[in-house]
């Protein structure tokens, strides 16, 4: 549906390196009421270097799609699509045996999580539980490992790394667990790095210093970042490109200048009105919000999925489903009537 | 830690005390020198019989004398059915052939169904984990005497037949109590008690193996479990290390509450396979009265109970980093 779409962004960014491609990427679940399918169709390219935000309100299949893409989902109860492809490299990640997916996870593709007060195993050291990637992956000894693994603590700032390694996660803050959960994630310097949300459980200040730490990464290691949030603030701040999903597909994809000061989609305009402001002018005013549900997975529209939802309903827009178009450079929209300024 | 210790054994010195002297007041409540006499017995038979036993003498001095037994863990005193036998010796006699089953029972029962639990858990929601569910209620709903009596007749006698070789023995021998360790192993174990132990895994796996079960379900849809795929941990490593070092501690509480339990030995088992162990014995002793035998073997079994309980929050610390003692 949306390989146009790929390929025409490939053509125009011959310079940069892709890192990762999503190719018509569809999940469904077994249910007891039949296969739901939580995301449908998802294509979208990462560079090398780059940090692309993918966007949306709960359950529009961010995470979804984030787990997709390390396969991390229950298996006996997950279903892709037969024309899927994660390309990593020329390999099709989606193809790859249980051993060859355990090599790359961890190593090539790592990932941070929502909950770092959860996200670690309690009965373990926080040293060990590090150490255990790099086991994995490394060929190192142990007094290099140990090494390495106090590295990777003082690189994300954890004060006395020698003394946090035996440590439990217990005894850790909330803004030092995340920390550590990143350092996992970089211990095997991985080319692409996936942030599910990695944010939203800490305080704002903590939060700053969290951003800030993975751009440096990013920045010195040249790892790809794709970030997870709803946050259009975060979003603004760290990523590149953006790519706006709404019930399970991508609605809009643009660099980020463009999408904040000139949204395409009716969706991505009323997120964007949705943010509160502050300033004189934005004084007394009710905060603008979109008003209805998100469609049920199990009883989804066959037209354009955000009709119901949408200031600019056409009668078309009941009756088609809206192809994903590119328009120019890196934009792509999903629409039958966008906006163009 | 040690002072944590100590102060849990000083809350239960009350609560023992109070063990043992409900214990012999309750034992009170029937004289046991009439079950002692013949019928035409006169007054003074009955009391020269109050001066033997040792119960003429007043209760605190009855209490006095079992107190300084349980201090000293010397429990000297004469049985009143084995005339010539010390209570201690009548416990030592008993405590092997109990821990012979109840040993391997909770050593196979607890190794069996974790393994078949993490199985169960990993597979959750196929055709194999409700396979497993189905024949694990099953094995829970039928009564521990229907697997006795199968299993004697199949185990003590069919197979004998079908073999033309007798490998279990439907009752016990007394001959054999006097076996050396060599020949206990070899012969007198296989004999004589393997067929109890296997018929006790078989009732308790069902129990054991929903429990554990439902321990790893929980377990394994905790989000440390994604963490460590995410980094590329094997499914085997995920189950034996990741899953099981959290799950120690409800399969610790388990494991510990059966402690106790080893040591009374199974009543049903030792009965119905003529076994002379705690269980057996304890029964017969409450049946004829035998006050120092039952006083000593509740002694004995409530110091264990709450020693395992004070084990069980010494090993929470151990395994759980977040538990402390203090």
């Amino acid at each position: 549906m949306s390989t146009t779409t790929t390929q025409s962004s490939e053509a125009k960014t011959t310079t940069r390196e892709l890192a990762l491609s999503v190719q018509n990427l569809t999940t469904s679940f077994r249910s007891d009421r039949g296969l739901v399918t939580a995301v449908s169709n998802v294509s979208f390219d990462l560079f090398k270097g780059e940090a692309l935000g993918l966007v949306g309100e709960s359950g529009c299949g961010k995470s979804v799609t984030s787990k997709s893409l390390m396969r991390l989902l229950p298996e006996h109860v997950t279903r892709y699509g037969s024309d899927s492809k994660v390309m990593l490299g020329s390999d099709n990640v989606m193809k790859y045996s249980n051993r060859e997916m355990r090599k790359i996870r961890g190593n090539r593709i790592a990932m941070i999580f929502q909950e770092p007060m959860t996200a670690l195993n309690p009965v373990f050291t926080i040293g060990w539980q590090l150490d255990e990637a790099l086991r994995h992956h490394t060929k190192l000894n142990r007094a290099d490992r140990r090494k390495r693994v106090v590295e990777l603590l003082d690189m994300v700032e954890i004060p006395n790394p020698d003394k946090r390694y035996g440590e439990y996660p217990h005894q850790l803050s909330g803004g030092m667990r995340q920390r550590v959960v990143i350092a996992m994630a970089l211990a095997c310097e991985p080319e692409i790095l996936i942030a599910d949300e990695p944010t939203t459980a800490l305080d704002v200040t903590i939060q700053a210093q969290i951003l800030r730490l993975m751009n440096d990464l990013r920045e010195r290691t040249g790892t790809a970042i794709l970030l997870i949030t709803h946050d259009l603030g975060v979003v603004a701040q760290t990523c590149d490109r953006v790519v706006v999903m709404y019930a399970g597909q991508v609605v809009e994809q643009a660099s980020v200048g463009d999408l904040f000061h000139n949204p395409s989609h009716p969706y991505t305009r009323a997120l964007l009105q949705s943010i509160p402001r502050s300033g004189k002018k934005e004084k007394g005013k009710r905060l603008a919000t979109i008003d209805g549900i998100v469609p049920s997975l199990l009883d989804m529209p066959k037209a354009c999925r955000f009709a119901e939802r949408c200031d600019c309903r056409q009668p078309q827009c009941d009756v088609e489903m809206p192809e994903l178009v590119n328009f120019s450079g890196d934009r792509s929209v999903r629409c039958h009537f966008p906006v163009h300024k | 830690m040690w002072a944590y210790i100590l102060r849990r054994l000083a809350y239960n010195v009350p609560v023992y005390l109070s063990i043992l002297l409900l214990v012999m007041l309750a034992l009170r409540v029937r004289d046991p020198v009439f079950g002692r006499l013949p019928k035409n017995a006169t007054t003074a038979d009955i009391a020269q019989k109050r001066v033997e036993l040792g119960i003429d003498r007043p209760f605190h001095q009855q209490f006095g004398s079992q107190l300084k037994q349980v201090a000293t863990a010397t429990f000297d005193e004469i049985s009143w059915d084995y005339p010539g036998q010390t209570v201690g010796e009548v416990m030592s006699r008993c405590i092997g052939p109990s821990l012979s089953i109840t040993l391997p029972s909770l050593v196979l029962t607890t190794l069996f169904s974790i393994t078949v639990a993490l199985i169960s858990a990993w597979f959750r929601g196929r055709a194999l984990d409700k396979g497993l569910v189905f024949v694990a209620v099953l094995g829970m709903s039928v009564s521990f005497l229907v697997y006795i009596i199968f299993g004697q007749y199949y185990g003590a006698y069919k197979l004998n037949e079908w073999l033309g070789y007798d490998v279990f023995a439907i009752y016990y021998n007394p001959e054999v109590s006097n076996a050396g360790w060599g020949e206990f192993f070899t012969s007198v174990w296989p004999r004589y008690y393997l067929l109890p132990v296997l018929i006790s895994v078989v009732v308790a796996m069902g129990y054991d193996t929903r429990f554990y079960r439902a321990v790893m379900v929980e377990e394994s849809a905790r989000d440390y479990i994604v963490t460590a795929t995410a980094k590329g941990a094997s499914q085997s490593r995920i189950m034996f290390i990741h899953m099981l070092k959290n799950a120690m501690i409800p399969i610790i509480t388990r494991v510990v509450i059966t402690i106790p339990f080893l040591i009374t030995g199974s009543f049903l088992l030792e009965s119905y396979f003529g076994i002379p162990g705690m269980g057996n014995q304890l029964i017969v002793a409450v049946e004829s009265g035998d006050f120092p035998i039952v006083q000593s073997f509740t002694a004995v079994f409530a110091a264990v109970y709450i020693a395992s309980n004070l084990l069980t929050d010494v090993l929470y610390a151990l395994v759980d980093p977040r538990v402390r003692l203090s």
